[in-house]
């Protein structure tokens, strides 16, 4: 029996620790790893919500990667390589000089919604395209933008002649499509996420093109929110944004492979570490774009760091508006013939990375051995650099911060390694940071302040043009150069209609660009996705749009 | 009464437009803008451009101030550029999940914080004390971050058993109909869902709390020394008061007033603690909210957020200024 006097006290005192006690006991009682979930359900930690779900509207990869999984396009690529094969459309045949191209749509194939995959849904897709109105939805479709250059009626500041002419259901099987004009960018491009084919029923049930705009921001229709419809192995269930999970399900009637896992899941964190212990207590079963200094923890710890095949350039960006020295291209090869380019990929880039003497990567056609390389040799910088009379040379260096991209997984560390480069040969520079989100981009792509930058490019698909004729097909404030022998050359390398004469054409291209040097090609660097070590089936792919439904757990 | 607090909320008015200016000026003079963000990082100075002049922000600054004054009258804060949704949607999806997560902190510091100030006062000098003293050094000195990734370590990566970030396991199909998801799934019947939901907020709250439990242990532990030594106590002692009504009555009642007042201060810093506490967990609530916002340049969920801590912060002022005014008559000035 306690004296009375103690009880209150240590009244006040128990209380809390037998809240602590019951919590810990409770938690230890509980079975362990609530995260487990059954082998039929595949988890995927990303990184930032999806914009909306019409593949259409969209641009960034968080938002494609639950449309790969839903949607199918008309070409695909073959899992792991940029190659072309077979989606919806069996056969792509191009003719009047690659103006038209010819569809054999695959049989049998229906969307989510049960209504039937034909050639009149591939129409309807085309031409809702090419039709969109308003600014707002204009505004929107980047990439249909891009391949297209315009629609019926251009709003808002939209100003390109259409590439698209019509389109025509030949009988169920065969789609016609006629265009304006050639592009290179085909068949390669309509493979592009964006250009995915969606059922005509769904997109006018739920007002798919009803982008509205509501003071700055834009509101999209419940297609795009609530009920996007493809023919994909995996179809919407929800978008839980109260616990930032989307959920999709099996398509038990896909006309491929049926997916493995009866549930995709996504779960968005947008924040690396937390993506990082997620996957190690096993509540994520995988997760894009892990940080080159995590792939040792992460291998210890038994995941999988599948590294795909680089398909991306970093380049040090040569701006020749500002400073007339480098105009000069003997002061353009001393600076590349400055930079010890082994070096930079061993000591700042992931395993797997190479070093560039050109703007291709070596899986793409266009690149070439024939290129004029200056590779690392200080002396010749040196002397090049008196021959121009540039030995008092000062450069600013715009550098950005607070960005992580495979290609440069730490711009700061990259620069701070060139910056010692050039001034090993005696060039002074003024390094100048600014976040990438805020300010950088405007500065150095709009403004043009910058001698020299830092950036770099993902490739959308296999086309050359999609890399050279990006960088160097016209004269830009970011680099401040107009060389007609270069634009017409990538003008022509992208009219070519045969893959062997458009090969050659940018091989041409790309040796012309290394003789000019209006930028110095660093490097391509792989990246990576990690998966727990019981999942398998994933085949990491250098254009980073995986597909889950081959992914088996445990 | 009535007449001092409307004249209390017509002063709040101007105060909250010279916000709004300030909050409107302050977003658009950062450089990058949203335009940038939302395109990702193909897009060109002409597509910015263009979707600059879409957006209506290439107009001059007080232009776009006055159409957004007009919304914001008729209630309408915009849309978020990230998501879509009316920025009130998301402020509603979010405030549940914050208020949920300060409010367990808010329980652990207190529940926590007061027994062990009071024991270590008890205890003066002695092991307990000395071992109390040197948690609290700690609570406070290490960041939440740290604290929160160590926390997760241990308890979700090595023993496994606790879930190291987010509010409900993404597998549970769990009805969120007040988005208190630890309520949610008592209303509903689903007692998985809020055992589940427990289990997650453990973590994040611990980690919220231990500043705060630091800063109410130690001034516990001061004010009842204080109070110890007070001449009442020692006439309490002379009367032959038994020592537990002593301790209950005089002692902790007295010491247990200063204490009150650091509450008050820690909850305003809880809310802000929350910002860090609820990126290391992904928590998915006001703080994550402000953070994707700064990073992407939401204009409109930025203002909404920033004036909603403006309104807040004024209410609480009139708040207080009411509950002077009760106790103290000379306050209401006539």
């Amino acid at each position: 029996m306690l004296p009375t006097r103690a009880v209150g006290l240590r009244r006040i005192a128990l209380i809390g620790l037998a809240g602590a006690l019951a919590v810990t006991t409770a938690a230890c009682a509980s079975e362990r790893g609530s995260g487990d979930s059954a082998s039929d359900t595949f988890i995927f930690g990303a990184a930032g919500a999806p914009k909306n779900f019409d593949p259409i509207f969209n641009d960034d990869g968080e938002s494609f990667r639950p449309a790969r999984q839903m949607f199918d396009t008309l070409v695909t690529y073959k899992p792991g390589t940029t190659e072309l094969e077979g989606g919806l459309a069996t056969a792509w045949t191009p003719s009047n000089g690659n103006t038209t191209w010819t569809f054999t749509l695959r049989q049998g194939v229906k969307f989510h919604d049960g209504t039937p995959f034909n050639a009149a849904a591939v129409c309807f897709n085309f031409d809702r395209w090419y039709n969109m109105k308003g600014a707002a939805a204009q505004s929107q479709m980047i990439y249909y933008g891009d391949v297209f250059e315009g629609f019926a009626h251009n709003e808002g500041d939209i100003s390109g002649d259409p590439v698209y002419k019509s389109c025509e259901a030949k009988d169920e099987t065969t789609a016609v499509l006629n265009l304006n004009k050639a592009k290179g960018a085909f068949p390669d491009a309509f493979g592009l996420t964006s250009l995915s084919m969606s059922s005509p029923d769904a997109l006018k049930k739920y007002d798919a093109d009803n982008v509205t705009q509501s003071g700055e921001a834009f509101t999209y229709p419940a297609y795009a929110t609530d009920h996007p419809t493809g023919t994909g192995p995996y179809k919407f269930e929800s978008f839980d944004k109260a616990n930032n999970t989307i959920t999709l399900v099996r398509n038990e009637d896909y006309w491929g492979e049926k997916a493995k896992t009866a549930r995709l899941i996504f779960k968005i964190i947008p924040d690396e570490n937390a993506r990082k212990q997620e996957l190690a207590a096993g509540t994520i079963d995988g997760y894009d774009f892990p940080s080159p200094a995590d792939y040792n923890s992460l291998k210890q710890a038994g995941d999988q760091v599948l590294i795909r095949p680089a398909f991306n350039i970093l380049y040090l960006g040569i701006n020749q508006k500002n400073n007339p020295k480098l105009q000069d291209v003997r002061v353009r090869k001393a600076i590349e013939f400055a930079i010890n380019k082994d070096q930079l990929v061993k000591n700042r880039m992931p395993s797997g990375a190479y070093p560039q003497d050109q703007f291709l990567p070596n899986n793409v056609p266009g690149y070439t051995p024939a290129v004029e390389k200056h590779s690392y040799n200080a002396d010749t910088a040196r002397q090049l650099l008196a021959e121009a009379g540039a030995t008092d040379l000062t450069l600013n260096f715009y550098v950005p911060t607070e960005v992580s991209r495979p290609y440069m997984p730490n711009p700061v560390d990259i620069a701070a390694a060139i910056t010692d480069d050039l001034k090993a040969v005696g060039i002074k520079v003024n390094v100048v940071q600014e976040p990438w989100n805020g300010g950088y981009k405007d500065s150095v792509q709009k403004a043009g302040k910058q001698d020299l930058h830092l950036l770099g490019w993902t490739g959308d698909y296999a086309d050359p043009g999609n890399f050279v004729g990006t960088f160097f097909g016209r004269t830009k404030p970011e680099f401040g150069f107009d060389n007609p022998q270069i634009f017409d050359a990538l003008s022509n390398a992208d009219a070519q209609t045969t893959p062997d004469t458009k090969k050659s054409a940018y091989e041409s291209a790309s040796v012309l660009i290394s003789q000019y040097v209006p930028a110095i090609p660093l490097s391509s660097s792989p990246p990576a996705i990690v998966v727990r070590s019981d999942v398998q089936g994933l085949i990491p792919t250098p254009l980073t749009d995986e597909r889950f439904y081959t992914v088996t757990k445990g | 009464m009535l007449r001092f607090l409307t004249r209390r909320l017509l002063q709040a008015i101007p105060t909250l437009l010279v916000l709004s200016i300030l909050v409107f000026a302050w977003l658009r003079l950062l450089p990058g803008g949203p335009a940038t963000a939302l395109l990702g990082d193909k897009a060109t100075p002409e597509k910015i451009a263009s979707l600059n002049s879409v957006l209506g922000l290439d107009q001059p600054i007080f232009v776009q101030y006055f159409k957004f004054l007009g919304r914001v009258v008729t209630g309408d804060f915009g849309s978020s550029l990230i998501s879509g949704d009316t920025v009130l949607a998301e402020i509603g999806r979010a405030f549940p999940a914050t208020i949920e997560l300060a409010i367990a902190a808010l329980v652990l510091a207190v529940g926590f914080g007061i027994p062990m100030g009071y024991l270590a006062a008890r205890h003066r000098g002695r092991l307990l004390d000395n071992a109390t003293v040197l948690t609290t050094l700690v609570g406070v000195a290490v960041p939440v971050f740290f604290f929160g990734v160590l926390l997760k370590y241990v308890f979700a990566q090595k023993l496994g058993i606790l879930p190291p970030s987010g509010r409900q396991d993404v597998t549970i199909d769990a009805t969120h109909i007040t988005g208190f998801f630890t309520l949610d799934g008592l209303l509903t019947g689903e007692l998985d869902a809020t055992w589940d939901a427990i289990k997650h907020l453990i973590l994040p709250a611990v980690a919220l709390a231990s500043i705060p439990f630091a800063v109410i242990v130690r001034i516990t532990r001061a004010s009842v020394l204080d109070v110890q030594q007070e001449d009442f106590v020692r006439t309490a002692e002379s009367k032959g008061l038994t020592t537990t009504t002593i301790r209950q009555r005089h002692v902790l009642r007295n010491a247990l007033l200063p204490v009150s007042t650091t509450i008050g201060l820690q909850t305003g810093l809880l809310l802000a603690g929350a910002v860090l506490t609820e990126k290391v967990f992904n928590w998915n609530g006001l703080g994550s909210l402000l953070a994707q916002g700064i990073e992407r340049r939401d204009y409109p969920r930025l203002q909404a957020l920033l004036l909603l801590a403006a309104l807040v912060y004024v209410v609480v002022n009139i708040l207080v200024d009411i509950s002077y005014a009760i106790i103290d008559p000379r306050v209401r000035v006539r």
